[in-house]
C-alpha cells in the first residue's frame, strides 16, 4: 500500500537517524512514554531537562499528538492550548521521537516495551466513562459528555456521535468543569462558537439546536460543587443566557463560606451572590436573555424516563445531606422523588483509566493504575504520570506537576541504580516496521497541522481539524 | 553535542510564537498600568525612553536566588522569560490568565505598594495555586515600575516538591 510504503521510509530515517547517533554508545539511557498529553509532555520535559543524555520516545495512540489538549479543552479556551508550544519545543528536542498511530496494548505490548527501554512511563489519561447504571440510561439522547466533548472538539471514535439538540430542555448529571463546559457550548451564541477550532460539523448541529434551558443536577449541596470559579463565572456572564439559582440552596451559607479556605470560599460566595443579591449590572445582562441554566441540588439520578426509544426525563431521588463537616456532608437518600422532563441527558459524571495490559497491577474500584508517587506497584521500570496514576481530577497545573513529579522519581531512580540502563529502542521501532504499522512523525503532525490551520483561516477559525483517521494518514504520510 | 540544545526547551521563549489565539473569553489582561493611585505606591509612569532596567530577584524556596535585569513596562513572567530563568512550567498559558504557573509571592509591604489590585480574574487563577497565600500575585500581572528596583519575589515550590521524600 502506498501511504505504508511512505511511513516504512519514515520508520528507516528514525533508524538511521538513531544509528548515526548513537551507535557504540551503549549507556544512554532510553526511555519511553505512552500517550502525549499533557501528562505525557511534562513528563518528557522533566526527563530530558534532568538527563542530557537521555532519549525520550513519545507513543501515541492516535496519528495526532497533545490529548486532552487537542481533544478535551473546550474550543472556546483557546489560551489553555497555549500549553502546546512548549509541548512543540520538547518534542522538536533532538533527544525526542513522537511516534504517532501506536497503540500500545496492540500494536506494541507493555512487556515488548520493557525490553527496548531503561523505563516506560504510562501516560495514557482516563479516557473511560463512569457508568450510572441506572434503568433507562441506553436509551437514544443518553450521552456521555466524554463523547460529547470528544464530538465538538473532532476526536475521530466520537465523530459520528448520536445526539439530537432539536430539543428545548438538556438535563446535565454532574456539576464538574465538563458539566460546565458542555453547557456553555450548548448555550453560547453561535457567532462566537463560530469563531473558535470547534468543529465544523458540530456547529452546523448547534447552529440548528433548539436547546433553551440547560439544568445541571448534583447529588449534594453548593459546597460541594466540583466546578472551579473561572468557569462559574464564565457562566454567570454569558451572553444572552440567565443563570437560575434557587435562593433556597444558598440562604445561610453567608455565615458558613466566611470562614471556608479561600478557593471554595470565593467560589460558594459567587453563588450566593448570584442567587441573592446580584447587581445591577447582573440583571442588565440577564434581562434580555433568550437561554437560561440553572443548578439543582441534592437529586442522584434514579432513572431514565423515555418514550420507548429517546430519553423523556430523568426520575431523581431526592437526597438528605448528613455530618457536621459542611464541607464534607454525605448524601442519604430519602423517599422523595421528582421527576424533571427533559429531552437530553448528558452524564458528567467522571471519568476512568483502563487496563493497558493485564499484568499492570490496576485499582479497578478507582480506576487508576496502582502505584506509589508514579512508580508502579511491584513492576520494576514501569511508571504512571497524570490521571492515569492520580484519577482524573484537577486542572492543567496538577498534571504539570504530577508530570514533572514523576519525571523527576524516574530520574533518581536512574541515579541511585534502581533501573537497568536499556538502550534498545532501535528493536522497538523493528518491530513496528515488521508488523506494518504506519507510524506519524513530529514532522507528519506539522503537515497535519499547517493543513488544519489553513482550513481554519479560510472560515475564520484559527483551526479546522481533520476527524477522520485516514484522511490524517493520508496527509501525514503523503 | 545535544546537551545544551536539550536544555532550551523548558524555559519557553513564548516572545517568539506568533500563533497566539484569540482570546475570546470575557477575561481581559491587563498589561496596561494603572496611571493614577497614592504616594506609597510605586509609581507606575512608564519611561518614554524605554529599555529602562531595574534589579529584580527571584528566590525559590530551595533557596536559589536568581537578580534579573527588568525592563520597565514589562511583566514579571516576561521578565522570568528575557532574562533565561529556568523555572518549571513557569508561564504554561503565556500570560493569559488561564493557569497559575507564575505564581509569586510577596512582602506584603511590596503587595501593598502594587498600582492595582487583582481583578476577579487574577484571584480566580490564584485560587488554584500551589501555597496560595494572601500576598501572592501572578507574574503576568505585575508590571514592572522604575521604583522596583530591588525588589525580591519569592517562587513558591509546587505541591510535588513538597511531596518529595
Amino acid at each position: 500500500m502506498f501511504p505504508q510504503r511512505l511511513c516504512m521510509q519514515h520508520l528507516k530515517q528514525v533508524l538511521k537517524h538513531t544509528v548515526r547517533n548513537y551507535s557504540g554508545s551503549g549507556n544512554i539511557p532510553h526511555v519511553c512514554v505512552v500517550g502525549s498529553g499533557p501528562a505525557g509532555f511534562y513528563t518528557a520535559q522533566q526527563l530530558l531537562k534532568g538527563n542530557n543524555k537521555i532519549h525520550v520516545d513519545i507513543y501515541e495512540k492516535l496519528p495526532v499528538p497533545f490529548g486532552l489538549v487537542r481533544y478535551g479543552v473546550a474550543p472556546d479556551h483557546p489560551e489553555v492550548k497555549n500549553v502546546i508550544n512548549t509541548f512543540t519545543q520538547t518534542a522538536n528536542n533532538e533527544r525526542c521521537t513522537f511516534i504517532g498511530n501506536v497503540c500500545v496494548g496492540q500494536d506494541i505490548s507493555l512487556s515488548e516495551l520493557q525490553k527496548c527501554y531503561t523505563a516506560v512511563i504510562l501516560s495514557y489519561g482516563a479516557e473511560d466513562d463512569r457508568k450510572l447504571n441506572i434503568p433507562g440510561e441506553d436509551v437514544q439522547n443518553v450521552v456521555s459528555a466524554r463523547n460529547f466533548v470528544g464530538w465538538y472538539n473532532g476526536l475521530p471514535e466520537d465523530k459520528n456521535l448520536d445526539i439530537d439538540l432539536d430539543t428545548d430542555v438538556a438535563v446535565i448529571l454532574g456539576v464538574g468543569n465538563v458539566a460546565l463546559d458542555v453547557a456553555r457550548i450548548l448555550l453560547t451564541p453561535i457567532d462566537i462558537l463560530a469563531k473558535t477550532d470547534i468543529t465544523e460539523y458540530s456547529l452546523e448541529r448547534l447552529r440548528k439546536s433548539h436547546i433553551k434551558r440547560v439544568i445541571l443536577v448534583g447529588r449534594r449541596g453548593p459546597l460541594q460543587v466540583a466546578f472551579t470559579i473561572k468557569e462559574l463565572r464564565e457562566m454567570i456572564k454569558l451572553p444572552g443566557c440567565r443563570p437560575v439559582l434557587h435562593t433556597q440552596d444558598y440562604t445561610g451559607l453567608d455565615s458558613i463560606y466566611k470562614d471556608l479556605p479561600r478557593p471554595r470560599k470565593r467560589l460558594t460566595e459567587l453563588m450566593y451572590k448570584t442567587a441573592i443579591t446580584p447587581t445591577e449590572t447582573d440583571y442588565k445582562l440577564w434581562n434580555n436573555a433568550t437561554k437560561e441554566w440553572e443548578l439543582r441540588f441534592r437529586l442522584s439520578p434514579l432513572e431514565i424516563l423515555h418514550d420507548g426509544v429517546k430519553a423523556s426525563g430523568v426520575k431523581f431521588g431526592v437526597n438528605r445531606l448528613e455530618g457536621s463537616d459542611m464541607v464534607n456532608q454525605k448524601c442519604v437518600l430519602t423517599d422523595e422523588t421528582e421527576s424533571v422532563p427533559c429531552g437530553l441527558v448528558l452524564r458528567s459524571i467522571g471519568y476512568r483509566s483502563h487496563q493497558i495490559d493485564s499484568s499492570l497491577p490496576f485499582d479497578v474500584k478507582n480506576g487508576v493504575i496502582d502505584n506509589t508517587r508514579g512508580r508502579v506497584k511491584d513492576m520494576k521500570g514501569i511508571y504512571c504520570s497524570g490521571w492515569v496514576g492520580t484519577g482524573p481530577v484537577g486542572v492543567i497545573l496538577g498534571t504539570m506537576t504530577d508530570g514533572f513529579d514523576v519525571g523527576k522519581t524516574v530520574l533518581k531512580d536512574l541515579d541511585t541504580g534502581l533501573l537497568d540502563t536499556i538502550s534498545n529502542r532501535e528493536d522497538a521501532l523493528q518491530l513496528l516496521q515488521r508488523r506494518g504499522v504506519k507510524t506519524v512523525s513530529f514532522k507528519d503532525w506539522n503537515k497535519i497541522d499547517m493543513i488544519e490551520t489553513t482550513d481554519g483561516e479560510n472560515i475564520g477559525k484559527p483551526r479546522e481539524k481533520i476527524a477522520d483517521i485516514d484522511k490524517l494518514l493520508n496527509i501525514a504520510h503523503a | 553535542m545535544s546537551g545544551l540544545a536539550g536544555m532550551r526547551c523548558v524555559v519557553p521563549k513564548f516572545a517568539q510564537f506568533v500563533m497566539r489565539p484569540m482570546a475570546l473569553t470575557t477575561t481581559c489582561i491587563n498589561r496596561k498600568p494603572n496611571i493614577l493611585l497614592g504616594a506609597r505606591r510605586f509609581t507606575t509612569s512608564v519611561s518614554t525612553r524605554a529599555k529602562e532596567t531595574v534589579s529584580i530577584q527571584f528566590v525559590c524556596d530551595d533557596g536559589t536566588k536568581y537578580t534579573t535585569n527588568a525592563k520597565v513596562g514589562d511583566n514579571l513572567l516576561d521578565v522570568v522569560i528575557e532574562n533565561d530563568i529556568d523555572l518549571d512550567g513557569f508561564g504554561a498559558c503565556e500570560g493569559t490568565l488561564a493557569c497559575s504557573t507564575c505564581h509569586l509571592i510577596l512582602e506584603q509591604s511590596d503587595y501593598d505598594k502594587l498600582p492595582q489590585e487583582p481583578t476577579d480574574e487574577e484571584l480566580d487563577m490564584l485560587d488554584l495555586a500551589y501555597g496560595l497565600t494572601d500576598t501572592s500575585r501572578l507574574g503576568c500581572q505585575i508590571i514592572v515600575s522604575k521604583d522596583m528596583d530591588g525588589l525580591v519575589v519569592r517562587v513558591p515550590d509546587g505541591v510535588a516538591d513538597a511531596r518529595e521524600p
